[in-house]
């Protein structure tokens, strides 16, 4: 708590600083007497996010878990971005012997499932499919997420209330459940899934939003951007955005790993795109011969479970730099 | 305000905040559903085999299927007034019949999984909390983080490959042995010994995230004033932890247990198809494969149901743990 404390009130010293600095240097640029408060306004809104930031990505790259979550994730990373290169080919084509198991021909190190699909190049190329859905997923729900929430938040009365019962709604319908039916409906393709998964996961950033912005709508500095005369947009965009995004940036790698373990689970249940292969699918193909190789199953779980867990750490990490006040009762 | 009147009071509030969401639950899905390609009608047909453009006008008519899409909702919500879910033509039953049957098997698959993700998760939160920053919590704290990460499904199949496969101590799939004459507390051992695993793997998400919950609302509310107070008066640790410091720490976790139902019938979907447990998310897979609207409107309906009434049965929960919720409104 302390800690804390004392940075928050560097701050606003420095913030002091900065916006009685720039009074006596321009004086001339517009005729009106209280030209300082914009002024000082555009002076706080170059200088104090950037050195903000800094402290926070200081805590964040000192905490052990996220570096090695961190590492995780760029491995996978890595791994989806150098997958053609390393097999160019299709990874849904037959190349060797079937039941080849891990470590018995060096050429395929992780051995072939029941059709001689390679199980290394399978797993390699999963990985761009699960990173694509899982990253795009994200930014579909943090959109649709942002602006309900924002604009319920920030207009209140009328549109609150219709759009808090529309999250209501959608909280209250299983999500996996709507998840089956919005992808069955659609078809099973890698734009459709990811749309859905998208599509499913809005509320959760909606209500998160949506409780920042009713929290900092009264807050001076707002009312102060009101009483200059800024538009909605600009007030919303610049002033209580940027203070609502840390929970949101927390949130948003949760969400990532869920839209991957969601996708996983579609696939598997073979709602996935037929055409691409993805870690759910080869655990669901290889369930059927589990008591014979069950390596097959082992090893794309395996994959999805490294990812996984590579984003819950970093958003642990980012929870811990983000929100002070939490990490405190965490440690 | 006395202590039952005020939960009556709760009761009303969450009753009439019910209403329009589940008509918004209704519509939402009644409309979701038109905009699917292809109909039952199709879908028999199909199966049929052959069917002329005359046999599939009689199909669409006998169900209603060829009415305006106003009309067929008008129908639809006039039917629910009379508590009757329609008719599934895939199945030849009414939809109130068929979900009747596999909902006991899914409430039962929910109860146990979330029964063992409560228990576990508080006891060893609980546990992480009394050792906070030393050996049990950091090695509780991996495990949560590794059950935090894993698909349900795939420790599913882990847990058939350990306990099925290798040691052929507990079955695989289904729900009781076929064809036993198992009665009473035997019968009882029987469902117990299939419930084991698919409760299992829907447990394990749930209970890592009780378990870091517990821990970190214990840390808070054992700095409460009321807790030195109460070791201040010599209040036995024992009692300390449970009657002072647990009970307060319940309350963030009921509230989460409450948003978890959702989650729990979307992954007993999963989990049924793995276990092929015979419940309603298995019937809800089914049913988008064959396309049967009314089943699914049924589920989709029914589901959301349970989640208003779990969710309104924990309002009153908390009511009960803190006298403060529902006292200030």
């Amino acid at each position: 708590m302390n800690s804390s404390h004392t940075t928050a009130v560097l701050n606003t010293a420095e913030l002091g600083a900065e916006e009685t600095n720039p009074k006596p240097k321009k004086p001339e640029e517009k005729a009106w007497p209280y030209i300082h408060a914009p002024d000082a306004l555009s002076a706080r809104s170059v200088s104090v996010p950037r050195r903000g930031l800094r402290r926070e990505l200081k805590i964040f790259l000192t905490n052990p878990n996220a570096i090695v979550g961190l590492l995780f994730l760029a491995t996978v990373i890595v791994t989806a971005l150098i997958a053609p290169l390393i097999y160019p080919g299709d990874p849904l084509e037959m190349v060797a012997r079937p039941f080849l198991w891990p470590g018995q021909n060096a050429a395929y190190p992780l051995g072939t499932d029941s059709m001689g699909r390679d199980v290394l190049a399978g797993i390699v190329h999963g990985a761009r499919i699960s990173l694509t859905v899982g990253v795009v997923a994200t930014l579909i729900g943090l959109t649709i997420g942002i602006a309900v929430g924002a604009f319920a938040g920030y207009f209140g009365g009328v549109i609150d209330d219709i759009l808090v019962k529309l999250i209501e709604i959608f909280q209250t319908l299983p999500n996996f459940v709507l998840l089956v039916v919005l992808v069955a409906i659609a078809q099973p393709s890698v734009t459709t899934v990811t749309s859905a998964i998208g599509i499913i996961t809005w509320p959760l950033v909606a209500r998160l939003t949506r409780a920042e912005f009713r929290a900092t709508r009264e807050k001076d500095y707002v009312l102060a951007a009101r009483s200059l005369g800024y538009g909605h947009a600009r007030i919303v965009f610049q002033e209580i955005l940027p203070n609502a995004l840390p929970p949101i940036i927390v949130t948003s790698s949760v969400m990532v790993a869920g839209a991957i373990l969601m996708e996983a689970a579609l696939s598997f249940m073979g709602l996935g795109d037929p055409n691409r292969v993805s870690w759910g699918s080869m655990i669901g193909s290889g369930r059927d011969v589990i008591r014979t190789a069950w390596y097959l199953t082992a090893l794309p779980g395996l994959a999805i479970v490294f990812t996984v867990i590579s984003l819950n750490l970093i958003s642990d990490g980012l929870n811990d730099a983000l929100n002070p006040r939490f990490s405190e009762e965490r440690r | 305000m006395s202590n039952s009147k005020r939960i009556l009071s709760q009761a009303r509030r969450v009753a009439i905040q019910a209403i329009p969401t589940v008509l918004g639950i209704v519509i939402l899905n009644f409309f979701l559903l038109q905009l699917a390609p292809g109909d039952a009608a199709d879908v028999l047909a199909a199966e049929a085999g052959s069917a002329t453009v005359e046999t599939m006008a009689e199909i669409r008519s006998r169900f209603g299927l060829d009415l305006p899409v106003l009309h067929q909702l008008m129908n639809y919500l006039g039917n629910l007034a009379q508590f009757s879910l329609g008719f599934s033509p895939r199945y030849g039953m009414p939809v109130a019949d068929l979900i009747g049957q596999r909902l006991p098997g899914t409430l039962a698959l929910m109860g146990a999984a979330l029964g063992i993700a409560i228990f576990v998760g508080v006891f060893l939160g609980s546990i992480m909390a009394l050792f906070s920053g030393k050996l049990p919590d950091r090695i509780i704290s991996i495990g949560s983080l590794i059950f935090y990460s894993v698909p349900g499904f795939w420790i599913g199949l882990m847990l058939i490959l350990t306990f099925s496969v290798k040691l052929g101590w507990l079955p695989s799939g289904g729900d009781s042995t076929i064809g036993s004459s198992l009665t009473g507390f035997a019968a009882f051992l029987d469902r117990l010994r299939y419930i084991v695993l698919p409760a299992l793997s829907l447990a394990l998400y749930f209970l890592a995230i009780y378990a870091r919950l517990t821990r970190a609302a214990m840390l808070e509310v054992k700095s409460q004033d009321y807790v030195r107070t109460a070791r201040a008066k010599g209040v036995s640790p024992i009692r300390l932890t449970t009657r002072h410091i647990l009970r307060n720490a319940l309350i963030p976790i009921t509230t989460m247990a409450g948003m978890h139902i959702g989650g729990l019938l979307g992954g007993a979907v999963v989990v049924e198809t793995v276990f092929s447990w015979p419940g309603l998310g298995r019937l809800a897979f089914e049913a988008v494969m064959a396309r049967d609207f009314s089943v699914l409107l049924g589920i989709l309906l029914l589901s959301s149901l349970v989640v208003i009434i779990v969710n309104a049965a924990v309002d009153l929960l908390q009511a009960w743990l803190d006298p403060r919720i529902g006292e200030s409104r």
